[in-house]
């Protein structure tokens, strides 16, 4: 297996089509015959990445490197940044408006799962600039 | 237990018949995603509230075997969709959570 690039745009405010990035590199990565355990992660990782870009950022785009070792998820907004990262890290803090929380988000769940389920996670964030998340997933 | 026959037993509506072959291996209840989104064991049949395009989503990323909606609760028509598509099950009961999770623990042989 080569290096596989996959590139997506996510939708901002669509929540609709949050989770068509994760499901596709899901269904690739499968087809790909890579390890169970490790696409289970990456589809965690990045659908909770996702649905991040969804609810705070407008939208961003994602970047999945696959190779036969690891699986490497670049996620980059340009929306408000994360002002306190510690903070955000916690299970159960959760900065989501309430039409998120009807749907059923704003848990506080999502960086905490994606630090889970990921063996790197990297967070470069500025406020007023953006987020980008880098992510590792080892086969 | 395949999902066809918890239906029948549970005598659940059917919603969306996927792939009602798939075997279920246990169960789960919750309504916030991104805690069952942590938390859903593959195979499981998922009771819920949560009758969204996202709730589909989480099924299908986590492998769960079938979404149980409780309470009557509804199913969008997009999240409809999107389980035929993925060949996810969608059942629904009238029963609430709590007491249509004792009669699938019974079912599975998972009573505590």
């Amino acid at each position: 297996m080569n290096t596989l690039t996959l590139r997506y745009e996510v939708p901002g405010d669509d929540f609709t089509r949050a989770g068509e990035a994760s499901s596709d590199v899901k269904r690739k990565l499968k087809q790909l015959g890579y390890n169970p355990d490790a696409i289970r992660k990456v589809a965690i990782a990045m659908y909770e990445g996702e649905i991040n870009m969804v609810i705070h950022a407008g939208g961003g785009e994602a970047v999945v490197d696959v190779d036969p070792k690891q699986v490497q998820i670049v996620l980059r907004d340009h929306g408000p940044g994360i002002p306190d990262v510690e903070k955000a890290m916690q299970e159960g803090w959760s900065t989501a408006p309430d039409n998120v929380r009807n749907l059923g988000f704003g848990a506080g769940m999502g960086l905490p799962n994606m630090k889970k389920y990921t063996d790197e996670l990297r967070i470069d964030t500025k406020v007023g600039e953006g987020t980008t998340l880098f992510m590792k997933v080892y086969a | 237990m395949t999902v066809r026959e918890l239906a029948e037993q549970l005598g659940a509506e059917v919603l969306v018949e996927g792939d009602l072959s798939r075997e279920v291996k246990t169960g789960y209840a919750g309504d916030l995603l991104s805690w069952v989104m942590a938390r859903l064991p593959e195979s499981a049949v998922w009771m819920t509230v949560m009758g969204n395009l996202n709730a589909v989503a989480v099924c299908s990323l986590k492998d769960g075997a079938c979404i149980l909606l409780t309470e009557d609760a509804p199913l969008d028509e997009n999240a409809k969709q999107r389980a035929e598509v993925e060949e996810i099950p969608v059942l629904r009961v009238t029963e609430g959570s709590y007491r249509t999770s004792l009669r699938v623990a019974a079912l599975l042989g998972e009573m505590p």
